[in-house]
Parts: structure tokens; C-alpha cells; sequence
């Protein structure tokens, strides 16, 4: 059976802190390997949904511990979603400039890589406002 | 729970940092207080050898970013050496080899020091 046939849907809820990056990591890792995705795409996912988490973490928490982060990963027709919901603040990634490296090396800090990368290493991103405050960023890979 | 460690060396001159693991959000706050405390020190010249690190996010790069230009503004650098591909990639993305040098082995990382005197 061809792996990209399979169908299926996992859950993760957990709460806003970094030390939980790890485990978020790894449900993103054991889903995106049984979908068939090469290790280097698998790689670039994995890393996509921790700076999305650590987005949320930073900015819609504001490293406030007690937040609900929720991740689904959905997985059908060769279509790799994840989706991903928290309470926080509103987070607007359009107001968040594409990095200029040059701009923050004479500036000696680092911010919004974490967006840029994202859309760098999915095929398709999309944030959006959900009624009761809930703020969702939908990532998609598709298994080539 | 992330699998980090950073150790921290000095070889002649030049302060050589480990780091091993997975660099996160979580991690990187250990690499910081080891720029800090090379800040202290006044120790300017540092090689970064990335032989053992698995992993790494824009958290980890930036802290890089947020150091490289006071090394430099006092005669040093942060070099990088031994990187794995998958770990360069993240950098690649982001356009560190235009500010940054990247060596493949330690040694010739700590050799472009000693031929800047």
C-alpha cells in the first residue's frame, strides 16, 4: 500500500512553555514519518512547528506558563496539515518585517526569523482569528 | 526535557564553545550566559564547534546574531566549525554565510585567527 493512502489524525494539547518544545518535536516527528516524508522534508516540518509554537509561546503568551497550545496534524491525500490554536494575544505575522540580517547584525538583536523561516520551509501558511480569541496557524506540506 | 549541553574551552587565545543537542527556545537562554560570561572575561575570539549539535532554531541563530557584532566592534569574531548539513541549511536559509565564516573542521576556524594576529 502506498503510504501516501493513509488517512489519519493526532492531537496534542499542552501548555506554553519551552521546555514542552521537545515533545512537540517529536509528535510532529513520529507523524510526519509515518506519513512517508522524506528525513530532510521531516526536518524542515519539525521546524516549522517549533517556531510556530515558540511564536505562540513569546508572543501570544507572553512566556506565561498556563496556556493551551493546541496541535493537530491531519494527514490525507498526500496532504500534511497542521494545525495549530492557542488563547493569547493576537499575533499579526504581516506586521513582523522579513529579516534583514544586515539591519540586525548593526542592530545586534534577531527577530521575526522564526516567521520567515516557516514560510520558507512549508508549501502553505495561513494565520487567522477565530471566534472566543483563539488565534490558528494552518501549516501544510505536501508529499511529493 | 530538550537534550542540551555547551561547554566551553580555551585553545591559545581563542575560546572554543561545544555545543551538543538540540538548541531551542528553551536551550538557547545556556548559550547566552556563556556569551555573557565571555563578555566578562573580555574574550572576544570565539569558534563555535557544532560537531555535536542535532538541531537547531531561529531562537539558537539568534543569539549568535545578538553577540557577532561586539566580538567584532573589539577586534574579535564567532566563527563556526564542524556543522552538519541539515543544521548549515538553517543558516543557509537565512543568509548567515554572508556575515559569518563557517569552517569545516575547528582547526582551520582557530588558524584564520591566528593568521588575523
Amino acid at each position: 500500500m502506498n503510504s501516501s493512502n493513509k488517512i489519519f489524525e493526532k492531537e496534542l494539547l499542552i501548555k506554553s512553555t519551552t521546555d514542552n518544545l521537545a515533545l512537540i518535536r517529536e509528535f510532529t516527528k513520529s507523524a510526519a514519518e509515518e506519513s512517508g516524508f522524506s528525513d530532510e522534508t521531516i526536518g524542515k516540518i519539525i521546524l516549522a512547528v517549533d517556531e510556530a509554537c515558540t511564536n505562540i509561546i513569546k508572543h501570544a503568551y507572553k512566556f506565561s506558563p498556563d496556556g493551551n497550545i493546541f496541535i493537530s496534524i491531519k494527514f490525507e491525500e498526500s496532504k500534511f496539515i497542521i494545525t495549530i490554536t492557542d488563547e493569547g494575544n493576537h499575533f499579526d505575522p504581516a506586521r513582523v518585517p522579513e529579516p534583514d540580517l544586515i539591519h540586525y547584525y548593526k542592530q545586534k538583536r534577531a527577530g521575526g526569523l522564526g516567521v520567515f523561516l516557516i514560510k520558507k520551509l512549508m508549501d502553505e501558511v495561513k494565520y487567522s482569528t477565530l471566534t472566543g480569541n483563539k488565534n490558528q496557524v494552518i501549516l501544510v506540506k505536501y508529499l511529493s | 526535557m530538550a537534550d542540551f549541553n555547551v561547554n566551553l574551552r580555551g585553545v591559545g587565545s581563542v575560546s572554543v564553545i561545544d555545543v551538543k543537542g538540540y538548541l531551542d527556545a528553551h536551550t538557547a537562554p545556556e548559550l547566552e550566559n556563556i556569551f555573557n560570561k565571555l563578555l566578562d572575561e573580555r574574550q572576544f575570539r570565539v569558534v563555535v564547534n557544532f560537531n555535536e549539535l542535532k538541531y537547531i532554531s531561529s531562537a539558537g541563530l539568534g543569539v549568535f546574531m545578538a553577540y557577532v557584532e561586539t566580538m567584532r566592534e573589539n577586534s574579535g569574531d564567532i566563527k563556526f566549525s564542524n556543522m552538519k548539513e541539515n543544521v548549515y541549511n538553517i543558516f543557509d536559509l537565512l543568509g548567515f554565510p554572508i556575515l559569518y565564516e563557517f569552517f569545516k573542521e575547528e582547526k582551520e576556524a582557530l588558524q584564520k585567527f591566528d593568521s588575523q594576529g
